[in-house]
């Protein structure tokens, strides 16, 4: 009955990042069009990086944002949480950018007629390092995390171009920015808080502000600004 | 009488020059490795992905950073196997008992690292598997006698070496995860084992110049020795920019400098934290995405210098010396560095392409080979490889080879 009154009174946080000033052009991908397998998968022209994407109004997608508060910490609900996904697809990871609850699962799917290895570095302490191969159309590896972390990266070393950033909460106050650079937090408990935009370029610290949820919900765009 | 020791032995020198050029191309692969950085694209050791080295899948070589990764391997078991035969050659026959006595002390060993668990498991194949190797060496009945002077002593320096370097390399693998100081264990074991490779090649370019029929040439011995310092000087120079160079690229942050021969437009950058986030900010890397800190610019600038003084101190040994053959020797050296400040000028300009960062890599190591190859013609005393009395002392001995 307690957690229907909280949903009753919770509301949705919604916003929108924009990218201020130009960002350094982004780089052909050219070892992937010289390997053998995997620039078979990449007729056209060479994949490019993907550090920013970035919309015709200079909307920011990739962006993780995340809701910041001693109430909120260590209400994960990850263990109950359906997987999250990441796929490698062209010998490229996608996405690249994901956002999941601690002891939430991480499914890594192989779509590629080609072997990688998924090698997970992390650096918050108590996230265990894991290095496992996975065969062209073999099984998917499940991984997870269990303490948070910004932008936990998992590559491939058998292809070292190839890379997704994880961020990884303690709860499920959090939202990784679409294509239109906005963003939908639901369900937050009325209360004050920090929001933080991370981007793993422009705001590797993150872009924290003030704000307070009331039962209608709150609203908050950022700029995340590259000289 | 001639010695039967001290005789040129033109298949020894074969041998010798055939294991450093494998060495060099050992060095070649390992540079390849980590340009592409793909050092951990074979994540297990002595194993590869749980199949017996040498029994890899071809299709598995052939994926993407596993050809370099598995192709270093198995080209370093060869260079470790020419290294234990030309021990046994160069030792003679007194070198059969301890051969024997090695190669069997590494497989008990080996078997008992095997049966202490899973951690122990790769340096417990590997030893077990090379003191196979040098079992077999200590094996061959052959009645052959010990290299003069110091050439036995460097061949089992090399013995050693090439077994530590094979232990560093898969430690490498295996400890890559762990931290030591703040820093990662396979980043440290890297500079180590990047470095070790170098003086190891140098070390066996030099044993090939002392089994080679000039080096018994009287006439090739120096008479000035006015550029001696500056050689000497100029190899511990060159050394420590390997040092420099190896700790660079195993961080595997990329360029720190984008831009030669200023360094973000300017003589000396801004190295102030607002500014190192700004470089940061504006580098978008392929491969290399670690991002890069003010010490990793001052090394990068420090390699800059020391290469002016590199070639300074090069140049200067080309004015000295006087002998036909060390003034020929310095000019080499001379063009080589030359031809590696313009590699490394190229390695920026291409935004580290691997296969010029390789070259890089290459160049810098016949560098350290010439100026070796140096510092042993002039101190060629210490090296003692005539004994009293043999033929190599007596400029009226004619060259003659013995057969066994």
């Amino acid at each position: 009955m307690a957690i229907a009154f909280q949903m009753a009174t919770a509301g949705n946080i919604t916003g929108k990042v924009t990218l201020v000033g130009n960002p350094p052009p982004e780089k052909e991908i050219t070892p992937l069009k010289d390997d053998a397998q995997c620039g078979k998968l990449h007729p056209g022209p060479t994949p490019k990086t993907q550090f920013f994407v970035v919309g015709p109004n200079k909307e920011l997608s990739d962006v993780v944002v995340v809701l910041q508060g001693d109430s909120l910490k260590g209400k994960s609900t990850g263990a109950t949480a359906g997987p999250a996904e990441l796929d490698q697809i062209g010998c490229i990871y996608t996405p690249q950018i994901l956002a999941v609850q601690t002891g939430q699962k991480i499914v890594v799917k192989n779509s590629d007629p080609v072997m990688h290895n998924v090698h997970t570095t992390p650096t918050a302490a108590g996230n265990k390092e894991e290095n496992r191969a996975q065969l062209a159309g073999g099984p998917d590896l499940t991984f997870v995390i269990p303490n948070a972390e910004e932008f936990l990266r998992f590559k491939c070393d058998v292809h070292p171009w190839m890379f997704a950033w994880v961020t990884v909460v303690d709860h499920p106050y959090f939202a990784v920015t679409g294509t239109d650079g906005s963003f939908t937090i639901k369900d937050v408990p009325p209360g004050k808080y920090k929001l933080v935009a991370y981007h793993r370029k422009a705001a590797l610290k993150g872009i924290a502000k003030d704000i307070e949820v009331t039962a209608d919900g709150a609203k908050m765009d950022f700029a995340v600004e590259v000289k | 009488m001639i010695s039967f020791a001290t005789a040129y032995k033109p298949w020894l020198h074969r041998f010798a020059v055939l294991t450093a050029l494998a060495t060099l191309g050992l060095v070649g692969m390992g540079g390849l490795v980590t340009s592409h950085g793909v050092g951990m694209a074979v994540p297990d050791w002595p194993t590869s992905y749980g199949y017996n080295m040498f029994a890899l899948p071809i299709s598995t070589w052939l994926t993407g950073g596993i050809f370099h990764e598995h192709t270093h391997r198995l080209w370093a078991s060869l260079v470790g196997i020419l290294v234990v035969a030309q021990t046994r050659w160069l030792g003679g026959k007194k070198s059969q008992l301890p051969l024997l006595l090695i190669g069997l002390a590494e497989i008990l060993l080996g078997l008992v690292l095997l049966r202490l668990g899973d951690d122990w498991k790769g340096a417990g194949h590997f030893l077990s598997g090379i003191g196979g190797v040098v079992l077999l060496a200590g094996l061959v009945w052959t009645k052959n006698h010990a290299a003069p002077g110091r050439l036995p002593t460097l061949i089992w320096i090399a013995f050693g070496l090439v077994q530590l370097q094979g232990l560093l390399g898969g430690l490498r693998v295996v400890l890559d995860a762990g931290v030591f100081a703040g820093v990662r264990l396979g980043t440290i074991l890297g500079i180590f084992h990047g470095c070790l490779g170098q003086l190891f090649l140098a070390l066996m370019a030099i044993i090939a110049l002392m089994t080679s029929r000039w080096w018994r040439d009287p006439s090739a011995r120096p008479t000035s020795f006015r550029a001696r310092p500056w050689f000497v000087a100029a190899t511990v120079l060159i050394f420590v920019q390997l040092l420099i160079g190896a700790t660079m690229r195993h961080q595997h942050a990329g360029l720190s400098i984008p831009d030669f021969p200023l360094a973000y437009g300017k003589i000396w950058p801004d190295m102030s934290s607002v500014a190192v986030a700004e470089y940061n900010l504006q580098r978008l890397e392929v491969t290399a995405v670690n991002p890069i800190t003010a010490f990793q610019i001052e090394l990068q600038l420090a390699h800059r210098i020391i290469a002016l003084l590199i070639l300074g101190a090069v140049g200067r040994c080309v004015w000295l010396a006087r002998d036909r053959a060390v003034k020929r020797l310095a000019q080499c050296w001379l063009g080589l560095i030359l031809a590696q400040v313009a590699l490394g000028a190229w390695t920026i300009w291409s935004n580290k392409a691997a296969d010029v960062a390789t070259g890089h890599v290459l160049v810098g190591a016949l560098s350290l080979v010439t100026g070796g190859f140096g510092c042993f013609i002039y101190y060629r005393r210490f090296a003692c490889d005539e004994a009293p009395g043999s033929m190599a002392r007596s400029p009226s001995t004619p060259h003659r080879s013995v057969t066994t």
